[in-house]
């Protein structure tokens, strides 16, 4: 899941992610807030899920690339990158998505070297009114040696 | 089935793939019975999140899972109230295989007079061979209940 490709894009100041098929589905871009990596998720009819609501489903993928992409780009350069894959995923919905808007960062909880502790947060205008924010629990799997 | 379990099962669940980001996703009504619901979403490009190793992104599999117990809640009130998920916990068992076809099914396990608990399991083939568990809550505006849920 994770490649040199796009971890060099990622260190990037911003940019898309269509590298990425779901990630381009949800038509993703990033970009570097003071040294947070954050996703930008833009309004989309196709992402309702109930009349006038994102989907919870559409706001629980953009967390967990948020958490995701914050792992791939916490690893060391110039080693080789582990496959980084979720394991548990825990989301709170605190308030209505919104048809605007959404973005999401992570931070990393614990990085550790077989398990990373992330908190991811998806928030729509201020960032003190969080929509959603979830829990999770990433493993990695290094390539053999 | 009750009534409104048929009315769900004839009329509103083909509509679950007519819900815009379910219809971008591909997903699609199999069965529903009383307080249980079966949805299912085949392979598709757009769903991987590494297309070199035919890996699926995760988000699409909460997406399936979600749709599937928040329609089971609903299944399980008895009635088209607004209902809201509180939290919704996914346990990723193992990768779906390349290409598979993943089919969730949602039950809601209890219902309060605000809160309907719900648990599901997503496989791709064979149900003892789960690929992904969840475990969640939705909240109804209980103000709105005629009468007393337990």
């Amino acid at each position: 899941m994770t490649n040199p490709a796009l971890a060099s894009l990622l260190s990037q100041p911003s940019g898309r992610l269509d590298m990425l098929p779901y990630a381009a589905l949800l038509d993703l871009a990033f970009e570097r807030v003071d040294d947070e990596l954050q996703l930008i998720m833009p309004f989309d009819e196709t992402l309702i899920g109930s009349p006038g609501r994102l989907h919870g489903g559409a706001i629980s993928g953009l967390l967990e690339l948020a958490g995701l992409l914050t792992v791939i780009a916490a690893q060391p350069e110039g080693e080789a990158l582990p496959r980084v894959r979720p394991v548990t995923v825990t989301v709170d919905f605190m308030r209505e998505g919104a048809t605007q808007e959404t973005r999401a960062a992570a931070s990393i909880t614990k990085l550790g070297r077989r398990v990373v502790n992330v908190h991811a947060q998806a928030w729509q205008g201020s960032r003190e009114k969080p929509t959603a924010a979830a829990h999770i629990n990433f493993v990695l799997d290094w390539p053999e040696r | 089935m009750t009534a409104f379990a048929e009315q769900v099962a004839q009329f509103m669940g083909p509509f679950v793939g007519r819900v815009p980001h379910n219809k971008k996703l591909g997903l699609r009504f199999i069965a529903s019975g009383d307080r249980w619901v079966e949805l299912q979403l085949p392979y598709a490009p757009h769903l991987l999140v590494d297309p070199d190793h035919g890996i699926w992104a995760s988000g699409p599999i909460i997406t399936l899972m979600d749709t599937c117990v928040g329609m089971a809640s609903m299944l399980a009130r008895g009635a088209f109230e607004p209902h809201a998920t509180l939290d919704l916990r996914t346990d990723y068992v193992r990768s779906p295989k390349p290409e598979a076809t993943v089919t969730a099914r949602g039950e809601c396990y209890r219902m309060t007079r605000q809160i309907a608990f719900v648990r599901g399991l997503a496989h791709d083939g064979d149900p003892a061979d789960p690929i992904a568990h969840v475990a969640g809550t939705f909240m109804f505006a209980a103000s709105k209940l005629q009468g007393g849920w337990q």
